[in-house]
């Protein structure tokens, strides 16, 4: 259980930490940090078992239709990763205490910083791939957050652009490979594909399979020609940089090297595309650290570096070098972590990083001074502290593959080099900021840090220093185990001692040693050259130009098919329509007609068709008379409702009729502020094709309705019909298919109605329109008030109005009725009751606030569904019972019935919502014109 | 009766069709009106036609119409009163900000290509 909490804990308390910043910006702090305590806490009894050599695994189903298992596991090497994530953070979280200014909204920052911390320890802990991924995309995701936390300044957007759309397009080659993965070992837990790495190996899709999840660990991991998102990405905080940059999030990359090692290694495909993208990430990242004349940027490059040493370490695919691999991974992150935070100080107290003006700080801050230079003395691979054992690895590897290969040695030469490279820009590093002359023209003066900002770096450097003189005592234990679980099988026995005898890798050190120091010492000429390269080695530069590429490819596409013009795409839209139909009628080979009897043509159905062919051929002839038009095409939904009448669909013919009037209502609302008449403009030619078009989908339309009416078919309402009254408890089908069986469709479609009234509601608000003052024929308005006899009647119907939309409530379980036909009728009453007394009038009695009635609607409906969760059924499981009530006689109460009273609610809010605010502005748009005209005599 | 209700779909359908490519605002609106009748009557079809066979449970019946198709066009409509509200309001605001009831917004006369 505590595993998923591990990983739960931090993503819930990210919210939790935005919010108590309310109270205080350190609050945030403090609660980051208990968050990140607490995660510790959870992990702590599991440690001793992972420790011990056990791999604990947890399990709960999410979609196991999908392979997709919310499983956790913790063995050696999550271990190791999983205390990296946590402690780097726990001193991370009291570092940004500290860095953050008063200007930085901290609870923000916190916030972002736990959603990746969670999200990493998803990555390192799952044991389910496709759980793996989505841990992994979320740390894309919080890492763009995090980058971008300066979002008022354009390199920090940018920079946070671009890492998302390098690690994205890597998440989805990933995602790619991760399935061919699965297929291929036909279950997606880790447990089983460790297990299956022979038969991987041995598929034809192996080599696609480990190009597509290489593809996804390089690109996070900063491999070249992925490298150039990590130096942008230094706009972010010096925090985040230490904690994402340089210890975790580009280190999941190399996690999934890793994890996957047993299983993907060992084929001459792994080995050449691993060793080449990590040698060539090796020497690019070291050669471009020296040269930076940002701090950050120094660090940035050097990290690529390592990340390449350490890839290069696993391409290399024996178990030592792996050994080797994961304790750089270590190393890296306390000396990588540490010099970042030390950079994060020094830019804090001179505010500025650029190493030209940053010089001679030894005497303003010798004790930061001292901590930044044993960092950067073990990421030199000096001997004593850790940097120097992993190296000493990685050397004695390399030279192991000079005497089984012939093109051996210029392996070892590079790798040479690039030991020469790091001596060199560490020394950089700690002589150009720390000594070499004074200072140039810094913004503030600098002096010694807060101790609370200096105790994470004095913690890391501390690590780096036992870690180099006793590795055996510290280090070891946490080694071995890692590396067992990374090799699945225990490791081949190596030694950790600092001196290991006089051999190729002790000189390889030296070489590194001297051959840096000479580097650094002659570098003017060297500055002189990579300036010149400069313009010329730009991944940047390639990213834009296809970016640019991509853009100017979408504005085409988007221009050719969209000109600014509705008509011309509902006519491209059509035009494929008909033209998709066409070939599936045409492909399908099967005939128009069925087999299905056919019933004989009445009298009745006869008049409506004609008497629909009548007004909807009026509607066309007349369309362009406004208000003729919509008369006519209210009669045609008379005539629909009558096609369901007889049809035997009575709840449709009265939703129809009450949905006709209420739509002609609107209608004619909205068509006062409108001109009266569309002007005759369209061309001839252009009627025609219209004419065409539509006679065409028209008929496409009915052949298809034809094509169907005539086929026989297998109905799954059987079902429904035979289970309505058993298990709904109604007799009307299909009242209950709507409260009951798909309950919980039509709570979407509640909403959607609420939200359609609400966004019209929007719309609406503080919207002027003047209404005309005359109709198109020059005849002025009327101004008389509303008609005293109708007015009087309306108000008489009013109550019988109501009586019957209870009446149909309340029958709808059994007879036609229901909610929505309830809830129609009663808004019809009232709307009535506003077209015959007036909106001043009806104000006075209804109010004209409906958000209430559909808040509460929609409450009732949720409630009802909530309320059989809480008693231990499925959303929205329905009860009923029969009661005797005297008069009225057996009567059947179902729960379904007030989730229909719900939707009865929403219903009758939303329609008057919509009629109402449409009305008012009426009332808004011809006040003051009556009052113009009548003067102070029409108010009394 | 099948010829019949197929033709009165596929009227209804080439109306509403020929008036939602009409270059203004409430044409546009009346042939969405239209379509949604036909659309509700095709969806309506699907569960095949029965006369006096309404989905209401009783010992007397000789059989049922389809009541799920039923069910699906009743929200069906309800909705489509919802979407018709919505445009002709959207194509109230896009008349009073814009001046021009053109479903382009645009302000001289006719159709766009």
């Amino acid at each position: 259980m505590n595993l998923l909490f591990v990983v739960l804990i931090p993503l819930m308390g990210a919210g939790l930490t935005a919010w108590i910043s309310r109270f205080g910006r350190l609050w945030s702090a403090w609660m980051a940090g208990l968050v990140a305590l607490a995660a510790l806490g959870c992990l702590s009894p599991s440690v001793l078992a992972a420790f011990g050599g056990e791999t604990l695994i947890q399990r709960w189903p999410w979609i196991p239709e999908l392979g997709l298992e919310l499983a956790f596991r913790l063995d050696g090497l999550g271990l190791a990763f999983t205390a990296m994530v946590l402690g780097i953070g726990l001193l991370v979280i009291l570092y940004a205490r500290y860095y953050l200014s008063e200007r930085d909204d901290m609870g923000r920052f916190y916030a972002f910083l736990l959603l990746f911390m969670g999200s990493m320890l998803g990555v390192v802990l799952a044991e389910n791939l496709i759980l793996l991924l989505i841990f992994w995309e979320m740390t894309s995701l919080s890492s763009f957050l995090l980058i971008s936390y300066w979002r008022h300044e354009e390199e920090a957007r940018n920079g946070a652009r671009m890492a998302l759309a390098v690690t994205g397009f890597g998440g989805l080659a990933m995602l790619g490979g991760f399935l061919l993965l699965g297929e291929m070992v036909g279950s997606y837990d880790l447990s089983q594909i460790l297990q299956a790495g022979d038969q991987v190996r041995a598929d034809p899709l192996y080599t696609p399979m480990l190009v597509l999840i290489l593809l996804g660990a390089f690109t996070k991991s900063a491999q070249f020609p992925f490298h150039f998102w990590l130096p942008h990405a230094m706009a972010a905080p010096t925090p985040v940089s230490a904690y994402l940059h340089s210890a975790t999030l580009v280190k999941a990359g190399i996690f999934v090297l890793a994890r996957l090692f047993p299983v993907l290694s060992g084929t001459i495909e792994w080995n050449w595309l691993v060793v080449g993208t990590g040698l060539t990430t090796l020497l690019v990242g070291a050669w471009f650290a020296l040269f930076q004349h940002d701090l950050k940027g120094l660090l940035a490059y050097s990290t690529i570096s390592h990340l390449g040493l350490i890839t290069l370490l696993f391409g290399l695919g024996t178990p030592l070098a792996a050994v080797a691999g994961i304790f750089h991974v270590l190393n890296h992150a306390t000396f990588k972590a540490s010099l970042f935070m030390a950079a994060g100080i020094i830019d804090h107290e001179c505010g500025t990083r650029d190493m030209r003006r940053v010089n001679g700080l030894w005497r303003y801050m010798p004790y930061t001074a001292t901590l930044a230079m044993v960092a950067a003395a073990s990421m030199a691979g000096v001997p004593l502290f850790n940097g120097f054992l992993s190296k000493e690895m990685f050397f004695t590897e390399t030279a192991s593959f000079l005497a089984e290969h012939p093109m051996g040695w210029l392996l070892t030469v590079a790798v040479a080099f690039a030991g020469i490279m790091a001596v060199a820009y560490s020394l950089r590093f700690s002589h150009d900021v720390f000594f070499n002359g004074e200072p140039v023209n810094l913004p503030r003066k600098p002096h010694e840090p807060p101790f609370w900002m200096k105790a994470p770096v004095e913690i890391l450097v501390a690590i780096c220093l036992v870690v180099g003189i006793l590795p055996a005592l510290t280090v070891a234990p946490l080694l071995q185990v890692a590396a067992a679980s990374l090799l699945q099988e225990p490791p081949p026995s190596y030694d950790l001692a600092i001196w290991h005898g006089f051999g190729l890798p002790v000189v390889m050190s030296g070489v590194a040693l001297i051959g840096g120091l000479v580097v650094y010492a002659e570098r003017r000429p060297l500055f002189e050259i990579a300036d010149q390269l400069k313009g010329r080695l730009d991944a940047r530069a390639v990213f834009d130009h296809l970016l640019a590429r991509l853009y100017t490819f979408a504005r085409a596409v988007t221009g050719v098919l969209d000109r600014g013009s509705l008509q011309r795409l509902i006519l491209l839209l059509l035009l494929s329509a008909i033209g998709l139909g066409l070939a599936g009628a045409i492909g399908s080979g099967s005939p128009l007609t069925g087999e299905r009897p056919r019933m004989p043509i009445d009298g009745v159905t006869l008049f409506i068709a004609l008497a629909l062919a009548l007004v909807s051929g009026a509607t066309l002839l007349l369309h362009r008379l406004r208000l003729t038009a919509l008369i006519v095409m209210g009669a045609i939904g008379l005539m629909v409702s009558l096609l369901f009448v007889k049809f035997s669909a009575p709840d449709l013919a009265l939703t129809q009729l009450t949905v006709e009037v209420v739509t002609v209502v609107l209608l004619l609302l909205a068509l006062y502020f409108l001109p009266a008449r569309s002007p005759a403009e369209s061309p001839l030619w252009r009627r025609l094709r219209d004419l065409g078009l539509a006679l065409a989908a028209g008929g496409g339309a009915g052949a298809l309705a034809w094509s169907i009416l005539t086929r026989d078919y297998d109905p799954i309402s059987d079902y429904f019909l035979a289970n309505s009254v058993p298990g709904g408890g109604g007799h009307n089908v299909v009242n209950v298919i709507l409260v009951d069986f798909r309950g919980f469709d039509t709570l979407g479609e509640i909403s959607v109605l609420a939200l359609a009234g609400l966004g019209i509601y929007a719309m609406l608000f503080k919207l002027h329109l003047p209404g005309p003052m005359h109709n198109p024929l020059g005849r002025p308005w009327n101004w008389d008030r509303h008609p005293d006899i109708m007015a009087a009647l309306a108000r008489l119907l009013l109550p019988l109005a109501l009586l019957v939309s209870v009446f149909i409530f309340l029958r709808g379980h059994n007879q036609p009725g229901g909610g929505f036909i309830a809830g129609l009728v009663t808004a019809a009453a009232l709307i009535m009751q506003y077209l015959t007394n007036g909106v001043a009038w009806t104000h006075r009695r209804v109010s004209s606030n409906m958000h209430p009635l559909i808040a509460a609607g929609l409450l009732v409906a949720t409630g009802t569904g909530l309320a059989s969760l809480v008693l231990g059924y499925p959303f929205l499981t329905s009860t009923f019972t029969h009661v005797h009530w005297p008069v009225v006689g057996d009567f059947e109460l179902a729960s379904a019935m007030i989730f229909d009273l719900g939707v009865y609610l929403v219903v009758v809010g939303s329609t008057l919502l919509i009629l109402v605010h449409l009305g008012l502005m009426h009332s808004a748009s011809h006040t003051p014109a009556i009052e113009a005209m009548r003067g102070t005599a029409w108010k009394s | 009766m099948e010829v019949l209700m197929s033709a009165m779909i596929g009227v209804l359908t080439s109306i509403g069709i020929y008036l939602i490519l009409r270059a203004r605002t409430f044409p546009l609106v009346i042939g969405l009106t239209l379509l949604s009748y036909a659309v509700n009557l095709f969806l309506f079809a699907s569960g095949r036609l029965g006369v006096g066979q309404p989905a209401i449970v009783s010992d007397s019946s000789m059989g049922y119409a389809d009541p799920l198709p039923q069910a699906l066009v009743l929200t069906a409509i309800v909705i489509s009163f919802a979407m018709t509200a919505f445009v002709i309001m959207l194509s109230l605001k896009a008349y009073a900000e814009l001046g021009t009831d053109q479903v382009d917004g645009r302000q001289d006369e006719g159709d766009a290509s």
